[in-house]
């Protein structure tokens, strides 16, 4: 069968990653309105964190809460990716590395006090902390290109039996269910973020409508810099873009802007740690081959490797809390807030790791 | 004809071998992936490359004709 290579859509084109960017960011802001902590109407790592907090594998009383956008935008994608008959169950490309690879993007992520997409939503409600955040994120994008061109690779794919692909999005429902049906099983925040919750049903909406965007324009916050340096592509950079403005957008419509360095919500100013540890999320996730928000996406699409992706960070999230290595938000006693030296050492762990990981897979090395 | 395999490959790496490969500056390269991401990367950078993509479905693959 042949077909038009550029048939492909309203929504694989530029205008449907403008859409798609201006809609995960007035959710995002609509989301924040609705209770969710400020800046975080979505953060894959504190909602995946959370999750890990909610089934007790970290036991931070402040971030546990079994998050309904991170079931929305499975749900989502798996259900676009049905549709369009891009539902492809597959693994095998070194899914433990990709699980520690994981585990420390969490952990830079938890320093930071962000993913990739909230620091884009942290920019979008005037936080500049989000600045530092962006140009270690970008520096950690070139280290990773710089083994792309290298030659580094975690290998092929295989095609795995459907079961296999239906496996992760099945069990994150079951449990999500589960948490509703005896909630006595699952602790949650009483304060702090984890207590912070827009309406169950508008989150998993929310994580709907998104994880079916997402899908769809294979949206995803580490590829748009990396497909601008490596190809002159700007299609997701644009994505990139559109949320930021939608956020400011809604955000000062909601009356949450709030442009600055101190104060603002569930952040710190600890820049050094910031620029790592966002360093670690861009080197890693170009390892991966996407950053969380994708991760997620794709295990819905039924890639295996996104789901083990997916529970290295719930694993690095529960380290990243058992360990004190996440960053400290703001308070009283700590007007800088930052991670902790124990945090501080895992970011720089993670950097050798990263490269070591990096070094072994580079094709010219080896083959 | 060069063929790119990429089967198995998720982006950047598909796109990444078409753009080693489209150093050769040959008229006509076919490029193999299996999923439709790459499909779409490929044909978006070869096409601002200056070639013309046909794509084929074959079983679980693409089969993508680049042209000058």
């Amino acid at each position: 069968m042949t077909n038009n290579a550029n048939k492909s859509s309203l929504f694989s084109g530029v205008g449907g990653i403008v859409i798609a960017g201006a809609v995960v960011g007035l959710i995002s802001a609509l989301l924040v309105k609705m209770g969710n902590p400020g800046n975080m109407g979505f953060c894959i790592a504190c909602f995946l964190r959370d999750i890990a907090g909610t089934t007790k594998l970290h036991t931070a009383a402040v971030v546990q809460y079994f998050r309904p956008e991170i079931v929305g935008l499975v749900v989502g994608a798996m259900a676009m990716s049905i549709v369009s008959k891009e539902f492809s169950p597959k693994g095998g490309s070194a899914p433990f590395t990709r699980f520690i690879i994981a585990a420390f993007v969490m952990i830079g992520a938890l320093v930071f006090l962000g993913c990739p997409l909230r620091m884009v939503l942290r920019l979008g409600g005037g936080d500049l902390n989000a600045l530092v955040a962006l140009a270690g994120f970008a520096a950690g994008i070139l280290v990773g290109i710089f083994f792309l061109n290298k030659g580094f690779s975690l290998k092929r794919t295989y095609t795995v039996n459907k079961a296999e692909g239906f496996a992760f999005p099945v069990a994150l429902v079951g449990l999500f269910v589960l948490s509703l049906v005896v909630p006595t099983l699952f602790v949650v925040s009483e304060k702090g973020p984890g207590s912070m919750q827009a309406p169950i049903i508008m989150a998993l909406a929310a994580g709907l409508i998104v994880g079916i965007l997402a899908q769809k324009t294979r949206l995803c916050m580490v590829a748009g810099i990396r497909d601008l340096v490596l190809f002159k592509d700007t299609k997701l950079l644009i994505g990139f873009c559109s949320i930021i403005i939608a956020a400011l957008i809604g955000n000062i419509a909601f009356g949450q802007f709030n442009l600055g360095f101190a104060g603002q919500p569930v952040a710190h100013s600890a820049h050094v740690w910031t620029f790592l540890g966002m360093l670690v999320v861009g080197f890693g996730s170009v390892l991966l081959g996407g950053c969380p928000l994708r991760q997620l996406i794709m295990a819905g699409e039924g890639n295996a490797d996104s789901a083990v992706t997916v529970m290295g960070y719930i694993v690095g999230a529960a380290f990243a809390h058992n360990f004190g290595l996440a960053g400290s938000a703001y308070s009283a006693e700590n007007p800088v807030g930052g991670p902790s030296a124990n945090g501080q050492a895992a970011v720089i762990i993670g950097i050798i790791v990263l490269l070591v990981i990096a070094f072994a897979n580079s094709k010219k090395a080896k083959n | 004809m060069k063929t790119v395999d990429a089967r198995g490959l998720s982006c950047p790496q598909p796109v990444l071998m078409t753009k080693n490969a489209l150093a050769s500056n040959e008229k006509q390269y076919e490029v193999l992936v299996d999923n439709s991401t790459a499909k779409e990367n490929v044909t978006r950078f070869a096409t601002n490359s200056g070639y013309k993509v046909s794509v084929e479905e074959k079983g679980d693959d693409f089969v993508l004709t680049l042209s000058k």
